[in-house]
């Protein structure tokens, strides 16, 4: 074996053992999300907030934000500013947002502060991981499953910090994202690990890094779309009881009364969902002009490809049926669920247990 | 009707999409009224008419989406013709009682079956049947002018207000220009200025559904008119496009074999490399073929064709996409007299490339007692043996390291001159005569190269010569009409850009002198779908206006009240 190798195969066990360093970190974060939940559930502020929430739609009108208009250098001197008075569309309850996962709580926000630095040290971990493994086999740490798995997850967190820097309203993500962090990772190191290699012929082509990298992209982001669209639905079931002067169980009620309110879910992933649309497409086409160059057809209905399509087809049905009377709402929720388990069951399913030209970049 | 309850109450609450605006929210994107479609009235016009509005409705075309996603499921778990016709064989053996079904119902051509065409055919007329008027609607909106100001300008989604002592005249023009200068569409009317912006918004959602179109014709096109063909070629030869070189073609229904490009290529040399060790042994890292090609009788190129990088003559693609290995062979008659001399391309059968096939000496072989007779060998290949006595004759590595051939010889009739087509890689024994040895145990031999098999009572010999040759297979495909087809996905993409990233908004500027001589100005803003950008683009612009209209110094009036004049 010579030396060149020699260092490779260190360096791709260096990166294993940073992708379980990643794994314990992410385990802390989960039960310090967890710590957030429970303090932030016992407390009085939550309760108030709940007690507001119940009676909320009255006062809604007075929570519409001042907007906060940037001024550029000092010069006008501006006595009074005039304010945005905001009112909400149709179709909205007008819902405040609920207090966040720490409920108000001191205890809890602290918790929640823990938990998120402690996800932004599991992601450095895992991404320098991920990175590791690029430099092992020398070429885009795209090639198995295994490498996907640790890529979308990297990037799913990415992506979920990045809305963290810009000051976006997701905390209430964290739980359920490292929770599925975990049960990524815990398949890929345990059944989808393959060792680092080099890749097969028809993998030689500057397309992986293209179609590929906005492939696990796609995926990672629509994964956040997916999770605040199911959040959606309970909040959203959980505000119509309340309306119809149901009385939610206690937990159902000290859980949803503190995500944001369905109208921000619903929003927050309907926009994700648009965003990363045109990408999926684009991803779609970058996969077709590769597969002209290495498979003599842009367009052959292979499984990954039927499927890729049907994924794009039931995400484009999402974006009808939001604008569309009599389905936007829940029917267009449980659409853009569905367009979600299309997108995992193209990733394993196809790949596992589907006959595909795109299988050797399997298991 | 589908709708519930709440939806009915949301849609008749104070929505500012339009209802309680008058024109000022209309026509803010060309979006079809979802109006509930009666029954149809009973004569044929009146069914036609109901038919039409149904499927052009935003309901049906989801509906279609719907069924089109679900139609494609069955292609991806039952195998298609199009893609593996030994697939589909294989399923048909293994599932006798659904297959007689499961060919009614054209599963194992769903794509191009009756009823999978049927619901993609709908979904296209109903994308035209509701893109064309759209177009002519945003044709009439770019020619109008934006909506004067609503009444009561308070009920706006995003709305401000203050009082100022500049003119109210002066405050309208500060506002138009600064409008305009913003790339607003801007113009007065009355007392207010009304302005829009974001028409690129609706042009790429029409550009975006006529990509669509555009994409499915050249698909359909380039599907009628395709040509696809393989051809094996073993190293030093070559091949000439027409259709009679090909060892097999497939074509679109309108192809016409005259519409073959006329190119001739030679295989130089093919190169493999493979993992040398590790646990990936063998797994390959690269394959190679230079070619020298020439088109349409021009003088000769050199180029190179990998697995990702076909060669293109002209629009004909010429992809490699398999390889394997073709031992010289020599077979000489009883007297010595060379009767065959060539490479005998083998077929792979694992991916260490242990090959099988059959080597035929069609004529020109005779006995020893000079009858004419036909030979064929079926021969056993391995580019890489485990050595003598590790049992059985397997690769062991895909590179050529320790080749040995094994063969066992027949005579008699090849019965290819039956007239029936034959597979050139398979032996038909029955009139065939296997050798023996002295001792009646068939003859058989594993030959290193430059080892010789001699046959039974000088009936002759084989050698395998130290020579193996590589051979790969090409497809040579053409595909017309795939300009067209990336065009329309490139054009697709801007569209949906535009179409999803821009947000359509309207503006107005009010500006009235209030009782006490006093102007107040109001500002408001309506966008088609909800976005945070409003108000704060509203905000922005209302900073701006306020400094060429500052704020009137008198804080004991509160502004807001102003606005219900």
């Amino acid at each position: 074996m010579t030396l060149a190798a020699a260092t490779n195969e260190n360096l791709a066990q260096f990166s294993n053992s940073l992708i379980y360093a990643s794994m314990a970190v992410f385990t802390l974060a989960f039960f310090a999300h967890i710590a957030e939940w429970v303090f932030g559930s016992r407390s009085k502020v939550g309760r108030t907030a709940a007690a507001l929430t119940g009676a909320g739609t009255a006062a809604a009108a007075s929570a519409a934000p001042a907007v906060k208009v940037r001024q550029e250098g000092g010069g006008t001197a501006v006595l009074d500013k005039p304010k945005i008075v905001t009112r909400s569309a149709a179709g909205t309850r007008d819902v405040p947002d609920g207090p966040g996962a720490a409920g108000g709580t001191m205890k809890g926000d602290l918790y929640g502060r823990i938990a998120v630095s402690l996800t932004v040290l599991a992601f450095l971990i895992e991404a320098s991981g991920v990175v590791t493994r690029a430099v092992a086999v020398q070429r885009a740490p795209w090639g198995n499953m295994y490498e996907f798995s640790t890529t979308f997850s990297t990037v799913a967190v990415g992506a979920y910090i990045g809305f963290l820097l810009a000051r976006k309203n997701v905390r209430w993500i964290g739980l359920p994202l490292v929770t599925t962090v975990l049960l990524d990772l815990g398949v890929a190191v345990t059944w989808l690990y393959t060792k680092s290699d080099q890749l097969v012929p028809a993998l030689h082509s500057y397309w992986l890094w293209i179609h590929v990298s906005t492939a696990i992209f796609c995926g990672a982001v629509f994964y956040l779309g997916a999770v605040g669209t199911l959040l959606y639905l309970f909040r959203d079931s959980y505000e119509n009881k309340l309306a119809r002067g149901g009385n939610p169980g206690p937990f159902a009620r000290s859980v949803l009364e503190r995500l944001p309110a369905a109208a921000s879910l619903d929003k927050f992933s309907y926009r994700i969902n648009a965003a990363v649309f045109p990408l999926w497409t684009f991803t779609i086409i970058a996969g077709a002009i590769w597969a002209g160059d290495a498979w003599g057809r842009y367009w052959g209905w292979d499984a990954k490809e039927v499927w890729s399509f049907i994924t794009w087809v039931a995400y484009a049905a999402y974006l009808h049926a939001r604008a569309t009377a009599g389905w936007k709402g829940r029917k267009a929720a449980y659409i853009g669920l569905a367009a979600f388990a299309c997108f995992l069951f193209n990733y394993y399913g196809v790949n596992i247990f589907v006959n595909s030209l795109h299988s050797y970049a399997g298991v | 009707m589908s709708k519930t309850e709440t939806e009915e109450q949301r849609d008749a609450g104070d929505a500012p999409d339009g209802k309680d605006l008058g024109a000022a929210g209309a026509q803010l994107s060309t979006v079809p009224r979802e109006e509930p479609i009666g029954g149809p009235s009973l004569s044929v016009i009146g069914w036609a008419r109901w038919f039409w509005r149904q499927l052009t409705s935003m309901r049906v075309a989801l509906i279609l989406l719907f069924m089109l996603s679900l139609g494609a499921i069955p292609g991806s778990l039952i195998p298609q013709n199009s893609v593996d016709e030994l697939k589909v064989q294989a399923y048909k053996d293994s599932h006798e009682f659904s297959t007689p079904v499961l060919e009614k119902l054209q599963f194992f051509d769903v794509y191009s079956s009756v009823w999978f065409s049927a619901i993609y055919i709908l979904l296209f007329v109903s994308l035209i049947g509701c893109i064309v008027p759209r177009s002519w609607q945003f044709v009439g909106q770019l020619r109008g002018r934006p909506p004067g100001a609503p009444g009561r300008l308070t009920r706006l989604p995003a709305y401000t207000t203050w009082r100022t002592d500049t003119d109210p005249g002066q405050v309208r023009e500060a506002a138009l220009a600064m409008l305009k200068k913003r790339r607003f569409r801007a113009h007065t009317v009355g007392d207010a200025v009304a302005a829009e912006k974001g028409y690129l918004r609706e042009a790429g959602n029409l550009l975006f559904h006529v990509a669509l179109i555009v994409m499915l014709v050249s698909f359909a096109a380039g599907q009628l008119l395709k040509s696809e063909g393989g051809k094996l070629v073993v190293e030093g030869d070559g091949f000439s496009n027409t259709l009679t070189q090909y060892d097999d073609f497939k074509s679109g229904s309108l192809f016409s074999a005259d519409e073959l490009t006329p190119f001739t290529f030679k295989l130089d040399s093919f190169t493999g490399t493979y993992a040398k060790s590790g646990p990936e042994r063998g797994t390959p890292r690269t394959y190679q073929a230079d070619v020298t090609y020439s088109e349409g009788g021009g003088p000769d190129k050199k180029s190179v064709i990998e697995v990702n990088k076909p060669l293109v003559i002209d629009g004909t693609k010429v992809y490699l996409n398999g390889h394997g290995y073709a031992p010289v062979v020599t077979v000489r008659d009883g007297t010595g007299k060379v009767v065959f001399n060539g490479a005998a391309p083998l077929l792979p059968i694992d991916n260490n490339v242990t090959s099988t096939g059959a080597i035929k000496v069609m004529d020109g072989y005779r006995d020893k007692s000079g009858k004419k007779e036909q030979l064929g060998f079926q021969a056993f290949f391995v580019p890489t043996f485990g050595g003598a006595g590790k049992g059985d004759m397997f690769s062991q590595f895909p590179g050529l390291e320790f080749p040995v051939l094994a063969l066992t010889g027949y005579h008699g009739s090849l019965g290819v001159d039956a007239g029936l087509p034959q597979n050139v890689y398979q032996l038909d024994t029955t009139k065939l005569t296997q050798f023996k040895d002295p001792k009646g145990q068939i003859l058989k031999a594993r030959l290193l190269p430059g080892e010789k098999l001699t046959f039974p009572n000088g009936a002759g010999s084989i050698t395998f010569e130290k020579e193996v040759k590589e051979w790969a297979t090409f497809q040579i495909s053409r595909q017309p009409a795939t300009g067209w087809a990336l065009t329309g996905a490139i054009a697709a993409i801007a569209g949906l850009v535009g179409s999803l990233f821009i947000q359509r908004r309207r503006v107005w500027v009010r500006a009235v002198a209030g009782a006490d001589g006093v102007t107040v100005v109001e500002m408001a803003g309506l966008g088609r779908s909800e976005s945070a950008k409003l108000p704060e683009e509203l905000a922005d612009l209302a900073l701006t206006l306020n400094s060429e209209a500052p704020t009137a110094p008198d804080p004991s009036d509160v502004p807001a009240e102003g606005a219900e004049k």
